[in-house]
C-alpha cells in the first residue's frame, strides 16, 4: 500500500521537472502573475543577460499597487508610479505577456482578478512577486509569494527551485457565530500561532468552519497565511470550488470539465496522511476581533481590552508589546470599543471581494458615516465594481458618506495617494497593522469588512454582534 | 550574483524582534525601478530618530546586522535586501527569519544566519557594549568566530552554500535542465489555463 499523501505532497509530486539528491526540486509553474512594482528589475535582467519569457501564455500581469483610486481620465500626480506603470506596458508588450490595464474592466488586485476569471484552478502552481499570493491556495493550489529573482527565474525558465515545506494542519471545528466572520477566524488563527508559527511550513486549513466557509471567505483565510509566517496554505476543493469555478472564463468545459472535476477531486489529504505539525481551534469560541498592535498576531476579541505588556510570558515579547503600545497610541486596559477611529478603509485582497462589499453595505444601508471619520470603499477589481454599481451597492455607500473608488491596492500599503496622516487612527480590513504600512506614523486596526462599517458609523469600535 | 566566502567585521545590534520588510524598506521607496541606491532608505522611518542604531557613527559601514527573531518577515518586496546590501550588510544573524526574506538573501548573496537564541543575546550585548567588535563568518567551515575565544556552528542548505560560495546564477542552472523543462511540458495536462487569449482589450465603456 502505497505512505497516505497531503495534498500538497500531491500537487508537489505532479510539478516535479527534474529531483536530484542535495538540491531542491525543480517544480514548473503553472501560473505567474505579475504586477508593476517587484517586476521591472527582472525584465531587466532577462535584457541583460539575453533571455526571453518561456511561457508569456501561462503568463497575466496587471496594475494594482500604485494605481490612483480616483479618477483615472486626469493625469497620474505621481511621476514614480507613472514610470512604473509605463515601464510594465513596454515590458508586457516587449515580452508578449498579457496585460490587464487601467482601463481594462478586468484590472485588479492580482490575488482578486485570477480567482474571479477561472484562472486560479485546484491542484496547480501559482506565483506571483507578491506576499499574498497565498490567496490562491482557497482553490486547492500550492501558490506562494516570490521575491524579483526568482521573478525573473520564472519568467525565464516556468520553473522553481524549491526545498519541499513542512506541512502543518490547522483545523476549525464547530460554528461560527452571528457576526464572526473569515477575517476573525485568520486573526484568531494568527494570535495562536504567533507571526512565525507558519515559517517553513505549508498550512492545510480543515475542519467544519473552513467548510462551510464559502469560496471568497476562503479565499481572505487563506490570503492571510504569510501573517503567520507560511508562505502558503490551502483548502481541499469540494463542490463549492467547483461551482465556483463552472462557467468561468478561463475554466475548463465540456468533457474538460468533466475530466477535470474527477482529478480535482483526488486533492484531498488521505486518511492517515501526517503533518509536521497541527493544530486545532474551536470555532465556536471565535469573537470578532481587532489588532491592537502592529503585528497581525496582536489581536483580542471586540469585548475585550488593550493587553497590559506586563502580561507578556517573556522579556522580548513585553518589549515588542510596550513599543506597539507606544506607536499605536494606546493605554493598557482601554476597552477595544472605546477606541475612535478617524479613518475607515474597506478594500484589499483580502476583504475587498463582492460578498465584502455585500456584507459592509447591510451594516451601512440608511446609516451615516460619524462626522469625525473619513471612510472609503475600494473594490478589489473593475469586476467587483461594475457587480457592485448592478446591485445599487455604490449607492448605498455613497449616500452614507463612504467615497467609492476606482480597483486597486490602496491604502492597504499605501503606494498610491490614499494614505494615513501621522497618528490617524484606521479602521481597515486589510491585511498588515505593521508601522507605517498605511502611511508614516498612521495606526492600523485590522478588521473585517462588518466591523470595519459598523465602526464608521459609530466612529468606534463596535461589537457587530450586538447590531446584526 | 558575487560568491561569497567570509564576512569579518563589527556588527550591528538591531535588538528588535519581527523586523518586517516595510520597515526595512518602505513603499513608497518601491516605486524606483532600480536595482540598486535603495541603501539611504532603509530603516526610513526609523532613521528619523537620531538615537537609532544605524544613525550612531560607530556602527556606520559594519557588514553584520543582529537581529531578534523573525527578521524580515511580511513583504515578499527584495528591495529590502537590496537595501541591505546597499548600506554595506553581507551577512545578518538573528534566531529566525520570514522565509520569502530568507530566499531572497540567498538570490542575492546576502548571508542568512540562524543561531540560538542565547547566541544571539550573546552577540547582542556584545555588539551593544563594543561597537568595533569583530565576528568572522566563514561560510566554507559554517562557523561564527570572535577571534579564538567564541565560536558557533551553523546550518545552511548545502545547495544554497555551493551557490554562494561559487557565485552561481541560479537561472544558468535550471537552464542546464532545458530538456527536461521541455518534456515536463510536453506531458502536462491540457486542460490546464493559459492566458493566451487574455490579451484582447476589454475596455471599460465610461
Amino acid at each position: 500500500m502505497t505512505q497516505p499523501q497531503t495534498i500538497v505532497d500531491k500537487i508537489w509530486e505532479q510539478h516535479v521537472v527534474h529531483a536530484e539528491q542535495g538540491k531542491p526540486d525543480l517544480l514548473y509553474i503553472d501560473l505567474h502573475l505579475v504586477h508593476e512594482v517587484t517586476s521591472p528589475q527582472a525584465f531587466d535582467g532577462l535584457r541583460m543577460t539575453n533571455r526571453s519569457v518561456r511561457r508569456p501564455d501561462l503568463t497575466l500581469a496587471t496594475v494594482d499597487h500604485n494605481v490612483p483610486t480616483t479618477d483615472r481620465t486626469l493625469p497620474n500626480p505621481d511621476p514614480l508610479s507613472t514610470q512604473q506603470i509605463e515601464v510594465l506596458r513596454t515590458n508586457c508588450k516587449d515580452f508578449d505577456i498579457p496585460l490587464w490595464d487601467i482601463f481594462d474592466l478586468r484590472q485588479g488586485i492580482v490575488h482578486i482578478i485570477s480567482p474571479e476569471h477561472g484562472l486560479t484552478q485546484p491542484g496547480m502552481t501559482i506565483v506571483c512577486g507578491d506576499s499574498h499570493t497565498s490567496t490562491h491556495g482557497a482553490f486547492g493550489a500550492l501558490a506562494f509569494g516570490i521575491g524579483t529573482s526568482e521573478v525573473e527565474h520564472v519568467l525565464a525558465t516556468q520553473t522553481l527551485p524549491q526545498s519541499r515545506p513542512k506541512t502543518m494542519s490547522v483545523e476549525v471545528t464547530g460554528e461560527l457565530g452571528v457576526g464572526v466572520t473569515a477575517k476573525d477566524v485568520i486573526l484568531a488563527i494568527i494570535q495562536r500561532t504567533g507571526v512565525d508559527g507558519g515559517v517553513g511550513h505549508v498550512i492545510e486549513y480543515r475542519g467544519d468552519v473552513i467548510r462551510n466557509l464559502s469560496m471568497e471567505e476562503r479565499m481572505t483565510v487563506c490570503n492571510m497565511t504569510i501573517e503567520g509566517g507560511a508562505r502558503a496554505g490551502l483548502i481541499a476543493p469540494d463542490e463549492k470550488t467547483f461551482e465556483y469555478l463552472h462557467g468561468k472564463e478561463f475554466s475548463p468545459s465540456g468533457l474538460d470539465w468533466d475530466q477535470q472535476i474527477e482529478n480535482w477531486g483526488k486533492l484531498v489529504s488521505d486518511e492517515g496522511a501526517v503533518f509536521d505539525q497541527s493544530i486545532v481551534l474551536d470555532g465556536n469560541n471565535i469573537a470578532p476581533h481587532v489588532t491592537w498592535g502592529t503585528t497581525p498576531a496582536q489581536s483580542v476579541p471586540v469585548s475585550d481590552v488593550v493587553p497590559n505588556p506586563d502580561d507578556a510570558t517573556t522579556a522580548s515579547s513585553r518589549e515588542t508589546a510596550q513599543r506597539a503600545l507606544k506607536y499605536m497610541g494606546l493605554e493598557a486596559g482601554t476597552a477595544i470599543t472605546d477606541i475612535g477611529i478617524d479613518r475607515v478603509f474597506i478594500g484589499s485582497c483580502t476583504n475587498g471581494r463582492i460578498e465584502d462589499l455585500r456584507r459592509a453595505a447591510t451594516i451601512i444601508e440608511g446609516q451615516k458615516v460619524s462626522s469625525s471619520v473619513s471612510a472609503m470603499i475600494v473594490p478589489g477589481s473593475g469586476k467587483v465594481k461594475q457587480q457592485a454599481e448592478e446591485e445599487g451597492l455604490d449607492l448605498i455607500f455613497k449616500d452614507a458618506g463612504f467615497e467609492w473608488r476606482e480597483p486597486g491596492c490602496s491604502m492597504c500599503l499605501g503606494m498610491n495617494p490614499d494614505i494615513l496622516l501621522p497618528q490617524e487612527r484606521c479602521a481597515s480590513t486589510s491585511n498588515r497593522n505593521f508601522e507605517g504600512r498605511q502611511g508614516a506614523g498612521g495606526r492600523t486596526h485590522l478588521v473585517s469588512p462588518e466591523m470595519a462599517a459598523a465602526a464608521a458609523i459609530a466612529g468606534n469600535f463596535v461589537d457587530v454582534r450586538e447590531i446584526i | 550574483m558575487k560568491a561569497v566566502k567570509q564576512v569579518r567585521g563589527n556588527a550591528i545590534p538591531l535588538n528588535r524582534a519581527d523586523v518586517d520588510t516595510d520597515q526595512i524598506i518602505p513603499k513608497q521607496f518601491l516605486k524606483r525601478i532600480e536595482r540598486t541606491g535603495y541603501g539611504e532608505f532603509a530603516f526610513f522611518d526609523w532613521r528619523k530618530d537620531d538615537d537609532f542604531i544605524t544613525n550612531r557613527i560607530q556602527y556606520k559601514d559594519a557588514p553584520i546586522m543582529l537581529a531578534q527573531q523573525n527578521f524580515g518577515c511580511g513583504s515578499s518586496r527584495e528591495h529590502a535586501v537590496w537595501a541591505l546590501e546597499d548600506m554595506g550588510v553581507e551577512a545578518v544573524i538573528a534566531p529566525s527569519f520570514g522565509d520569502i526574506f530568507r530566499n531572497n538573501c540567498s538570490k542575492v548573496g546576502l548571508l542568512t544566519i540562524q543561531l540560538d537564541q542565547d547566541d544571539v543575546d550573546y552577540l547582542m550585548s556584545r555588539a551593544e557594549e563594543l561597537p568595533e567588535g569583530e565576528i568572522v563568518i566563514n561560510l566554507e567551515n559554517q562557523t561564527v568566530m570572535i577571534g579564538s575565544e567564541w565560536s558557533r556552528q551553523f546550518k545552511i542548505d548545502e545547495f544554497v552554500k555551493h551557490r554562494l560560495l561559487n557565485g552561481l546564477d541560479d537561472i544558468g542552472i535550471t537552464l542546464a535542465n532545458e530538456q527536461k523543462i521541455s518534456s515536463f511540458e510536453e506531458i502536462r495536462s491540457s486542460f490546464l489555463p493559459s492566458t493566451d487569449q487574455a490579451g484582447q482589450d476589454n475596455l471599460k465603456i465610461n
